[in-house]
């Protein structure tokens, strides 16, 4: 009060009292546009400045760690097309993985060839979804119908193969539960040839548009250390330029048959994730390319009991998923039904790096840096 | 030929015979043709809008590789009048915490500053409510009253993303309005008039279009008219992803028709305007003058279309910088060259 001068005239509508801004908290979410599913996001805001805060998280919790000690092996692999749905051969593939580790069967190479070709389809599918939203976050409104017009044949691809678009209940423990039908390789090969151009399109609508740059360029970096420290894993700790692939580093499957390279950023900001995702998309398209070329004949699953009991132990493997890397814990008592059954799944650390990278920034930059990190909220609730 | 200007003139002599005949007072007569024209133009923007929403569309969804509305009518062109229907029979919701006064006042204003505007819109030669000396300088008044509604809007609604967006709209509204005049003057002061009238008939051949006499002003124009439309890439007001819907996220039915209807409408002016100061208004060859009005206004309505579908928006302390760093100065060079070369 004693910074303003009490006025003179004393008039009725001018004010003694100090005026001034406050702090507000405002919620966002969980039924907000660009929360992508129900997140809630409770801040503190300046005016459009955030200050803080705070991702409220557990809406889509379906204890499905809980559910896998009462499933079967087998029964468990549709669950696990829900945890990431945008994703679901991935976590398919993950689920197998360690189910086979554990009971230590030889999986056929023709299986390993077709479990390669899905996830990196679906990989592909999982980014057009990640780009389209990511752009509409943007306010671009186009490139979303064209990243969806590609994700249309990648899903009639998939359909094909397994009868599913969205949870696919495709691999098997020990393979995948049937055969490509005789159309999908001459068909997955025009579409790998049709796709290579389509990337240049979407870049050609975003990448060197200057709206587009000065909404990412330098807008929310998250530096290396923050990222390791909260194990950010996938695009989002390759764009901060650590060479971290696990398809690389620890190659399951066949990815050791393959050439492909690693994209990393090297700002970390929101434009290097956009730019690690757009070459991610490119190798897999790679990938599939050189697995549609040399995919080996043969049995398509290994042979397991009709009532499937692995051995007493305990198993973990990682994929790397769309999102980042995506751990299954597997302990068997020797039972039909896992003991125990942890999932480690990207989408949590991702969310729980966003305040450190939003303080400071609009609200507008939370909602891009937000759809950057590509979180899936049934990923992070489970 | 065609001159729709010839048929007014003819309706209203028929009335001005009917009136002395019966023996009515002048005052009367006026009274009739100004509701007369009051009517006219009312229905003239209520179709040019409807028609708008459903091309918007059509635009949309051909720059998608998609069809856009096509069940209702030859390629959904009834689409956006059921769709105005559903909107008048929808219940009328005031929530409960709102400023009730201020809430139900906010789309009338938005409402009725986006129609006065047409008082001052040549159509086409001989069409015009009333050719007011002043005419520029109205339309500009005028069209920056939206923002009080925007304002009330917001405020009224009693909630925060409401009031977000309203406050984005008034800074961005008022900020744009300063280039958007400046780009106006170097027009006005190469007439000599602000009259709307003189300013289309000063552009009688194609090398006398502003827009070649002032390329710069139209630019500037051009960009500080979508900022006051709110339209992408401006659009941050209303921005969906960010602000849920901005000032009208409380709104619903009739209501929300109203700030619906005033935005196209303010589309409509804006092109409108273009229209006159820069491409020669109603000035063509062998068409009608209303005929080459719309062509060229509908033509820049495309182009704004065109910038929506394609760009990315900005964000808000980039809006301001754009307009105060960019604009304003581009706007006064505009304006010092167009004072010592013209």
């Amino acid at each position: 009060m004693s910074d303003y001068p009490k006025n003179s005239l004393n008039l009725p509508f001018i004010t003694t009292e100090k005026v001034g801004t406050e702090e507000f908290i405002l919620n966002m979410g969980p039924q907000h546009p660009s929360t992508h599913g129900v997140c809630r996001l409770i801040l503190k805001m300046d005016g459009e400045v955030i200050v803080d805060l705070v991702p409220i998280v557990g809406y889509l919790h379906r204890a499905l760690e809980k559910i896998a000690e009462n499933r079967t092996y087998l029964q468990f692999i549709p669950y696990t097309d829900r945890i990431d749905y945008v994703s679901a051969m991935l976590c398919n593939h993950g689920l197998c993985m360690a189910v086979e580790k554990l009971a230590e069967i030889e999986v056929p190479q023709r299986a390993e060839y077709i479990r390669v070709i899905m996830d990196e389809l679906n990989r592909i599918a999982s980014h057009l979804v990640w780009l389209g939203t990511f752009a509409l976050d943007l306010g671009a409104i186009t490139p979303f119908l064209y990243c969806f017009r590609e994700r249309e044949m990648i899903l009639d691809l998939i359909e094909m193969t397994c009868g599913q678009r969205m949870t696919f209940n495709y691999m098997r423990v020990g393979g995948v539960s049937r055969d490509l039908p005789g159309e999908f390789i001459p068909k997955a090969r025009e579409f790998v040839k049709y796709f290579k151009p389509r990337v240049d399109e979407y870049e050609a609508i975003l990448t060197q548009n200057p709206i587009f740059l000065g909404r990412t360029k330098g807008v929310g970096i998250l530096d290396q250390k923050t990222a390791i420290d909260y194990s950010v894993t996938g695009p989002n700790l390759r764009a901060t330029g650590l060479k971290w692939y696990l398809r690389k580093e620890e190659p399951y499957s066949v990815y050791d048959k393959f050439e492909f390279d690693i994209p990393t950023g090297t700002k970390s900001d929101t434009w290097d994730r956009y730019m690690v995702r757009i070459q991610e998309m490119r190798q897999a398209n790679r990938i599939v390319e050189q697995a549609l070329e040399s995919i080996p004949e043969g049995d398509i699953k290994a042979k397991t009991k009709a009532v499937f009991k692995p051995p007493k132990g305990e198993a973990y493997t990682r994929v790397e998923s769309t999102r980042g890397e995506m751990g299954f814990y597997v302990v068997s008592e020797g039972d039909t039904m896992p003991y125990r059954l942890k999932l480690r799944t990207a989408s949590f650390s991702n969310l729980a790096v966003l305040p450190e990278m939003v303080r400071g920034w609009k609200i507008a930059d939370l909602v891009v840096i937000f759809a950057s990190l590509d979180v899936i909220m049934p990923d992070v609730d489970r | 030929m065609f001159e729709l200007d010839k048929v007014f003139k003819a309706v209203y002599f028929w009335l001005e015979g009917l009136f002395t005949r019966w023996g009515i007072p002048q005052f009367w007569l006026d009274l009739l043709s100004m509701l007369l024209v009051f009517v006219v133009i009312i229905a003239f923007i209520s179709v040019a809008v409807l028609f708008l929403v459903w091309w918007e569309r059509k635009v949309a969804a051909h720059m998608q590789v998609r069809f856009g509305p096509m069940r209702t009518g030859w390629h959904g062109w009834r689409q956006t009048v059921i769709d105005a229907i559903k909107l008048i029979q929808k219940e009328d919701i005031v929530p409960l915490k709102v400023d009730r006064a201020v809430f139900v006042i906010a789309p009338i204003v938005v409402f009725v500053s986006a129609l006065l505007v047409y008082v001052c819109i040549p159509f086409g030669r001989g069409l015009i409510v009333r050719d007011l000396n002043i005419g520029i300088l109205y339309i500009l008044a005028i069209t920056t009253f939206t923002v009080v509604g925007l304002l009330m809007a917001g405020w009224g609604s009693n909630n925060k993303w409401s009031l977000l967006g309203g406050l984005r709209s008034a800074a961005q509204i008022v900020s744009y309005e300063v280039p958007l005049t400046l780009s106006v003057l170097g027009v006005v002061l190469l007439v000599g008039s602000l009259s709307m009238v003189e300013i289309v008939k000063s552009q009688a051949h194609f090398w006398d279009w502003y827009i070649v006499r002032q390329p710069i002003g139209f630019l500037v124009y051009l960009t500080a008219a979508i900022a006051e439309v709110n339209r992408t890439p401006f659009d941050i007001p209303e921005a969906e992803q960010e602000l849920v819907a901005g000032y009208n996220t409380e709104y619903s039915g009739m209501k929300f028709a109203m700030f619906f209807f005033a935005e196209f409408t303010n589309l409509f002016t804006i092109s409108a305007v273009a229209t006159t100061l820069f491409l020669g208004g109603w000035h063509g060859p062998w068409l009608p003058s209303w005929i080459w009005f719309f062509i060229k206004t509908f033509g820049i309505i495309l182009v704004i279309m065109w910038f929506k579908w394609t760009y990315p928006r900005v964000r808000v302390d980039q809006l301001m910088d754009f307009a105060w760093k960019f604009l304003l100065p581009l706007g006064f060079l505009n304006l010092m060259l167009t004072a010592l070369f013209a």
